[in-house]
């Protein structure tokens, strides 16, 4: 097999990669900020609740739980698993998976918002949401956002993690490819794919973080 | 004297019998207070003597435990029978539509342009037009001397005209009275003579003004009556020719003694 045709399959296998990676980050931002307001809830059970679920999502394996959500319908519900089951099990447990760790950022950064810029929002009458939207949100993601960085790379990385329950994303074509071809020569194509585009991905974030540079507090 | 000044306008402001505690430490004990249009009220006495929780009180940011407020016929808390029921929301930000606070600290909003941070709760809260909102931000930004700032973020700005920005974000919402909580504490002299000027041109415009300081010099010049708060009680009150220069109460001298040394 040439090179060209072990690009070429490696790079399909990327585009999953790129899809998983895609679908965790649309669905895992919006949710992670709903889990971390539930964990700073009034409401105690709300709290610990949330807490536990956070717990538990970072406290197990992302693959342990790809197992669990692929075999959970089957296993409680008795539905019949689908060809496409294993997809959907795989971008559920990463959304899931994610929005805790995000939201543990997001308190962090909400956190760190002094007492009074609520005051000041309170008093000139801005309402909750105006003010989580209007002041604090803003402030939170430049706070936030080396954190953020650290998880959206890993996520890259992460990705790999799929190959274990059979979705066909670039490591598990990258090891295919290995055991057929007698090379490692697959393997550090991926890895080069892997750090290219995490080398996009930090690009992005500086820039990012140069647009937000032109205040400090 | 034209005739409405003869005839005692109505209180801006009407505090009465306010009590706060924080668990068994009582701050206010008994605290009132009514204040005029146009009346420039500075509150003087030594830390811990409620003058701050008494303006927390007043711009809705703590709730008393007895006592009752009303901004103008706005009745904002009841007292009913030793214990304080406030309105429900609509009136209270009817109530806050009525006042500005000015923090010692500023607490602007540091991702905001100096404009943003003056016209954003005109546009966003009042639902004022954008032009008509940027318009008078302009007008006050000149008022404040902050010419030439407008697009510039609070870091770029030294602590007065930070404290500047902060006068003109509250005067913005049209309040009929003005909280200022000890608006110089954080500046240096020189800083803090740009801020009390200012605050003393609001006072020649008749501004309607409760000013919380430690300067007895502005207290003086600036103050139609000044309030000694101490042990969360009004110790004295008066005008600054007597409270400040020849005040009755022991405590009251023993205060402004300490601060001359």
């Amino acid at each position: 097999m040439d090179i060209a045709t072990m690009l070429q399959m490696l790079f399909e296998g990327f585009l999953v990669s790129m899809q998983i990676f895609a679908f965790t980050l649309v669905g895992a931002v919006p949710l992670g900020i709903v889990v971390a307001l539930l964990r700073m809830s009034r409401i105690a059970p709300v709290r610990l609740i949330t807490r536990l679920y956070i717990s538990v999502m970072r406290g197990t394996p992302l693959m342990l739980q790809m197992f669990a959500i692929y075999f959970a319908p089957y296993y409680v519900f008795g539905i019949q698993l689908s060809t496409d089951s294993k997809w959907y099990a795989t971008i559920v447990a990463f959304i899931v998976n994610y929005a805790a760790y995000f939201a543990e950022i997001y308190r962090s950064g909400i956190q760190s918002i002094p007492r009074g810029q609520y005051e000041a929002a309170e008093v000139l009458g801005y309402s909750r949401v105006q003010t989580f939207v209007h002041i604090v949100l803003p402030q939170v993601v430049k706070r936030i956002l080396p954190a953020m960085g650290n998880e959206v790379i890993t996520l890259v990385k992460d990705t790999s993690l799929a190959f274990s329950i059979g979705v066909a994303e670039m490591f598990s074509t990258a090891k295919a490819l290995v055991a057929s071809q007698v090379s490692m020569l697959p393997f550090a194509i991926a890895a080069a794919f892997y750090w290219v585009f995490n080398l996009i991905v930090e690009m992005v974030l500086n820039a990012i973080e140069k647009r937000l540079d032109y205040y400090h507090d | 004297m034209t005739a409405s000044q003869q005839t005692s306008p109505a209180p801006v402001v009407t505090l009465s019998g306010a009590r706060k505690a924080f668990g068994d430490n009582e701050v206010l004990r008994g605290v009132s207070l009514a204040v005029k249009p146009g009346e420039v009220v500075a509150i003087i006495g030594p830390s811990g003597g409620g003058k701050s929780t008494l303006l927390r009180c007043l711009t809705l940011l703590e709730t008393l435990d007895a006592g009752s407020l009303s901004y103008g016929d706005l009745t904002v808390a009841q007292d009913e029978g030793g214990r304080t029921r406030y309105v429900k929301g609509p009136e209270l930000k009817q109530a806050r539509d009525r006042f500005g606070l000015v923090f010692q600290n500023y607490n602007l909003f540091p991702h905001m342009t100096v404009m943003k941070n003056i016209s954003d709760a005109p546009i966003r809260v009042q639902k004022r037009p954008r032009a008509e909102a940027e318009a008078e931000a302009r007008a006050l930004i000149a008022k404040m001397g902050l010419e030439g700032c407008e697009e510039k973020v609070p870091c770029q700005l030294s602590g007065g005209q930070q404290q500047r920005v902060s006068i003109a974000r509250a005067l913005a919402m049209n309040p009929e009275v003005l909280y200022f909580d000890e608006p110089t504490s954080a500046l240096d002299p020189e800083l803090t003579a740009e801020v009390l000027r200012v605050i003393k041109e609001l006072a020649a415009e008749n501004m309607t003004m409760v000013i919380v300081t430690h300067e007895m010099g502005f207290a003086r010049d600036v103050a139609d009556r000044v309030i000694f708060m101490d042990g969360g009680v009004i110790a004295e009150e008066g005008p600054a020719s007597q409270v400040i220069d020849h005040p009755r109460e022991a405590r009251t001298r023993a205060f402004l003694s300490r601060l001359e040394e």
